[in-house]
C-alpha cells in the first residue's frame, strides 16, 4: 500500500502546475471568458500539441500515452486551481470514459485517434430534469435507420464539439430501461446547437436538438442493441471523479489566495491574519481542501482498478459519489468563505475569488450535486439487505 | 499511488484474524466492543488480563523494535493489526499510553537504564500508564504548568507537588508521566521536567471525576511531596517541554485506524437501528448517514495518506487536520444516533441512569472536541503552522 504519488506522477503534476500557472493567469481567463467558445483555440491547440494532456488516460494500444486516472486527477487538480478554460474536461473527462467503457476496439481506434488529433468531443446525457440525469432523446428505429430526436441540455463545451456521445432512450422506454449511446457528428443535417449564456463564464454549456437526426446501427457505441444505462452511470462515475479533481484543485486556491489577502490586509493596526476569527475560517478551509484531496486520490486509484476490470462499478459507484459529494461542498464552502475573508473587495470583479465562487457553483450542481450522491449512497447503505 | 497491501500483509492479516478469533472468546466474550474512550471505567480487570494475554502472545508493543519485545512490525502492519483488531471486536486498549506514548518515548530519549527498568513492563501489558499533563491553569495553556519538583540533595530524590486533572484511567494505572516545573523562576515552556511517577505511594491521591455520563473516566491527581528517583526523569531538568511535545508526536499513528473501525462499528449499529425502527425512510436522516458515511470514508483515506507519508517529507497537512476532523465527525455521529433513536433517545436502559451505549457515545462525544487539544486550539495550530499565519499576541501572566 502507498497512498501518495510516485516520483512520476510528481512530476506530472509539476509540469501541468508550471504550464497552467502560465497560461491561465487571471488576464488570460478573463480574455477567454469573452471569446465565443469561451476559450481561447489557440491554447487548445498548445495543449493538444504540445501538453498532449487529451491522450493522458487513452490506452498505449490506442496510441495515447496509456497513463491512469491518478495522472489525469493531478493534472485536472492544477486546471482547477487556475480556472483554466479550455475543453479538455469535455474530452478527456466525459468523451474519453464513454469511449473507453462503451465503444468497440474499432470505435475506440477511429474516435480516440480524432481526440488524439486535438478534436473536441464531449457528452450529451441531461434532459430537462436538472437533477439526476433524465434522458430526454429519443431513438426510434425506422426503414432508415435510427432517428433522433429530442433535447439535450447542459453539454460541456457543446458549441465548439467536432463529435458528441449522446444518450438516447428507446421511444416508449422508461427509467432505467432502454439507454442507448451514440456517436454523433456535430455538423450533422438534424442536430441544431445552442450556446446556453452561463453564470460561470469560464465554462460554456450548450443545448443540443436533435430533429429526425438520421444514425446508422455503426454508430451506436458497442454496436449491440442492450441496455446501456449502467454503462452510462459508470462513465459519469469516471467523468465525477476528474469534475471533483479540479474541485480539489478550486478549493485549494481558494483558500491559498484568501490567506494571501489576509496576511496583506491590516485593519487595528495588524494583519487581519491574526485575528483567530479569520484564522479559525483557513483552517476549516485547509481541512475541507486536505479531505477532499484525500477522497479524490482515493476515487482515482479506484478508476484505474475499474478500468483494468479488477473492480466492480458498484465500487466505482461509491467512491465516485463520495468525492463527488465531498468535494463539490468543500469547493463551495472554501470560495464562499473566500468572499468573505475578502471582505468588500470580494464582491468586485477585479478579484478572482468571485470567478471561484461561480465556479464552484457550477461544477457543484454538474453531473449531481452533494445531495444527489449523498441519497444514492444512502441506497446502497440502506435499501440493501448486506451491511457491508 | 496504489491501495493494495502485498500478498505477504495479507498473509498478516490472515495469521491477526485467527488468533483474534480463537483467544477473544470465553472469559473474555464480554469486553468485546467494550472499553475505550466514553467506557474506559468497564470491565476492568478482564481488560488487564487481556492485555496479559495479548502481551504473552507477541501482540503488544509490535512496532517496536525487536531489542524491546517488539516485532518491528511495517507501518501496512500495523495498520492491518489495528483494522482487524477492532473488526474482531477488540476491547479498547488498557494498556495503550504506555504502548504508544510512553514506551516510544523512551525508545528515542529514555536512557538505558530506563529502557530495561520500564520498557519490558509496558511490553508484556502488566505496567498502565497514565498522562500527567493537564492542570487546573494549565488546560488550553499547557505550558503553565505550576506542579513543581525540587531536588532534595540529602536524600538525592525529586519531590513532586501539585495537581494534575483529567487524568484518564489514574486509578487503574501504575504509573504517571508527569511534566512539572524544575526551575520554579522560569515561565512558560522553559524549566520543566519530565518525570515518571510510580502512582503507589503515599504522596500521590485520585479523585475520580463525575462526568456528565454518570460514570468517571478521568481523574484529579494530587502530588504532596510524592518522590522520584534521580533516574526517573526522561532528559535534563529544563528539557521537559521537549520531551513532552515529542511525545505527543507519537500520538498521531496508526492506532487512529483501529479508532476508525471502533467509529465504523458505532456506524453500523445506527445503520442497522435505522433499517429497524423506519428512520431509514426519513429523506433528512438519509442525508445525514450518507454525509456520516462519507466522513468515515475520508477519514481512513486522509489516515491513509498521512502513514505512506507526505509528499514533501515534512509535518503534512492532512496529519495537522486529524484531530480536528475526526472529533467533528464523531460529535455529529453522536447526534446522529440520538436523531435515528428518535423519541426512544430519551428513555434510559434502567436506574439510576444506565445509558445504552448510543446514548454513552452521545454525551462523551462532546468530549471529544475538547480533550488532546480543543477544536479551537486546533484551527490555531493549523493557521500559525500551516497556513504560517500570526500568532494572536499574549496576555501578560
Amino acid at each position: 500500500m502507498e497512498f501518495k504519488f510516485t516520483d512520476e506522477q510528481l512530476m506530472i503534476r509539476d509540469t501541468a502546475e508550471a504550464f497552467v500557472s502560465e497560461v491561465s493567469t487571471s488576464a488570460a481567463v478573463r480574455s477567454a471568458m469573452a471569446l465565443p467558445d469561451g476559450y481561447s483555440a489557440d491554447l487548445w491547440q498548445q495543449i493538444s500539441t504540445e501538453m498532449y494532456w487529451q491522450a493522458l488516460s487513452i490506452p498505449e494500444a490506442m496510441d495515447g500515452l496509456g497513463l491512469g486516472y491518478v495522472e489525469l486527477a493531478a493534472t485536472l487538480e492544477q486546471t482547477g486551481r487556475f480556472l483554466l478554460c479550455s475543453p479538455l474536461v469535455a474530452t478527456v473527462a466525459l468523451a474519453v470514459p464513454a469511449i473507453r467503457v462503451a465503444a468497440t476496439e474499432a470505435q475506440q481506434q477511429a474516435y480516440l485517434g480524432r481526440i488524439l488529433a486535438g478534436q473536441v468531443a464531449t457528452l450529451a446525457y441531461a434532459g430537462r430534469q436538472t437533477h439526476g440525469n433524465a434522458i430526454d432523446v429519443r431513438a426510434t428505429s425506422t426503414d432508415q435507420g435510427i432517428h433522433l430526436n429530442g433535447i439535450s441540455r447542459h453539454v460541456l463545451n457543446g458549441q465548439s464539439a467536432d463529435f458528441v456521445v449522446v444518450a438516447a432512450r428507446e421511444i416508449f422506454a422508461d427509467g432505467e430501461e432502454g439507454v442507448s449511446l451514440w456517436f454523433v457528428d456535430c455538423d450533422s443535417h438534424g442536430v441544431a446547437i445552442k450556446a446556453l449564456p452561463t453564470m460561470d463564464q469560464t465554462r460554456r454549456l450548450a443545448e443540443m436538438q436533435f430533429d429526425n437526426l438520421l444514425l446508422t446501427p455503426t454508430q451506436r457505441l458497442g454496436g449491440i442493441a442492450q441496455c446501456q444505462r449502467h454503462l452510462l452511470d459508470s462513465i459519469l462515475d469516471l467523468a465525477a471523479i476528474a469534475v471533483a479533481a479540479e474541485q480539489v484543485g478550486g478549493a485549494q486556491q481558494a483558500l491559498d489566495i484568501s490567506v494571501a489577502y489576509v496576511k496583506e490586509r491590516v485593519q487595528f493596526g495588524r494583519t487581519i491574519a491574526s485575528y483567530q476569527a479569520i484564522k479559525h475560517k483557513c483552517a476549516d478551509m485547509m481541512l475541507k481542501a486536505e479531505s477532499a484531496r484525500s477522497s479524490l486520490y482515493y476515487a482515482a486509484c479506484i478508476a484505474d482498478e475499474f478500468l483494468l476490470g479488477t473492480i466492480s462499478a458498484a465500487a466505482l459507484a461509491e467512491a465516485a459519489s463520495i468525492t463527488k459529494a465531498y468535494s463539490s461542498e468543500a469547493f463551495f464552502f472554501n470560495a464562499g468563505c473566500g468572499i468573505q475573508l475578502h471582505g468588500g473587495v470580494g464582491i468586485t470583479a477585479e478579484y478572482d475569488i468571485q470567478l471561484y465562487f461561480k465556479r464552484a457553483n457550477a461544477l457543484q450542481s454538474f453531473l449531481g450535486n452533494a445531495s444527489y450522491h449523498r441519497e444514492r449512497l444512502a441506497k446502497q447503505l440502506l435499501d440493501s439487505e448486506v451491511l457491508s | 499511488m496504489k491501495l493494495r497491501f502485498s500478498a505477504a500483509d495479507e498473509a498478516f492479516r490472515v495469521e491477526v484474524a485467527d488468533w483474534l478469533r480463537d483467544n477473544l472468546c470465553g472469559e473474555f466474550d464480554v469486553i468485546r466492543f467494550r472499553g475505550g474512550p466514553g467506557d474506559e471505567h468497564s470491565f476492568v480487570d478482564e481488560r488487564k488480563a487481556w492485555e496479559r494475554k495479548l502481551g504473552d502472545a507477541g501482540w503488544t508493543c509490535i512496532g517496536w523494535p525487536k531489542e524491546w519485545g517488539g516485532r518491528a512490525a511495517s507501518i501496512e502492519q500495523q495498520v492491518i493489526f489495528n483494522e482487524e483488531y477492532a473488526r474482531a471486536g477488540g476491547p479498547g486498549r488498557i494498556g495503550h499510553i504506555g504502548e504508544t506514548l510512553m514506551g516510544p518515548t523512551l525508545i528515542a530519549y529514555g536512557s538505558d537504564a530506563q529502557k530495561a527498568n520500564y520498557l519490558p513492563s509496558i511490553r508484556s501489558g502488566d505496567a498502565i500508564w497514565c498522562q500527567g499533563y493537564s492542570e487546573p491553569s494549565a488546560g488550553s495553556d499547557l505550558a503553565n504548568v505550576k506542579t513543581k519538583a525540587v531536588f532534595d540533595e540529602a536524600a538525592q530524590v525529586w519531590h513532586i507537588s501539585g495537581q494534575k486533572v483529567w487524568t484518564s484511567l489514574a486509578h487503574e494505572s501504575h504509573y504517571c508521566f508527569v511534566v512539572a516545573r524544575t526551575d520554579l523562576q522560569a515561565k512558560g515552556h522553559k524549566g520543566l521536567g519530565f518525570f515518571m511517577v510510580a502512582m503507589d505511594q503515599p504522596g500521590v491521591t485520585i479523585r475520580p471525576i463525575e462526568q456528565l455520563t454518570g460514570t468517571s473516566e478521568f481523574n484529579e491527581v494530587f502530588f504532596d511531596n510524592a518522590i522520584c528517583t534521580p533516574g526517573d526523569i526522561v532528559g535534563q531538568p529544563g528539557e521537559g517541554w521537549q520531551v513532552a511535545m515529542a511525545l505527543l508526536g507519537f500520538e498521531r499513528g496508526v492506532s487512529t485506524l483501529g479508532q476508525q473501525m471502533l467509529f465504523q462499528n458505532e456506524f453500523n449499529d445506527i445503520v442497522r437501528l435505522a433499517k429497524a425502527n423506519g428512520a431509514d425512510r426519513d429523506p433528512v436522516l438519509r442525508q445525514r448517514i450518507a454525509e456520516a458515511h462519507i466522513g468515515l470514508r475520508i477519514m481512513r483515506y486522509n489516515t491513509l495518506r498521512v502513514l505512506s507519508g507526505s509528499d514533501e517529507g515534512e509535518l503534512s497537512a492532512e496529519g495537522m487536520i486529524y484531530k480536528l476532523y475526526w472529533s467533528s465527525w464523531h460529535r455529529n455521529l453522536g447526534k446522529l444516533a440520538m436523531d435515528v433513536m428518535g423519541a426512544d433517545s430519551e428513555i434510559l436502559s434502567a436506574q439510576p441512569y444506565e445509558l445504552n451505549r448510543l446514548q454513552s457515545m452521545f454525551l462523551f462525544t462532546r468530549a471529544d472536541t475538547i480533550y488532546g487539544g480543543t477544536n479551537q486550539i486546533q484551527r490555531n495550530l493549523i493557521a500559525e503552522r500551516a497556513l504560517g499565519m500570526p500568532r494572536e499576541p499574549r496576555g501578560n501572566s
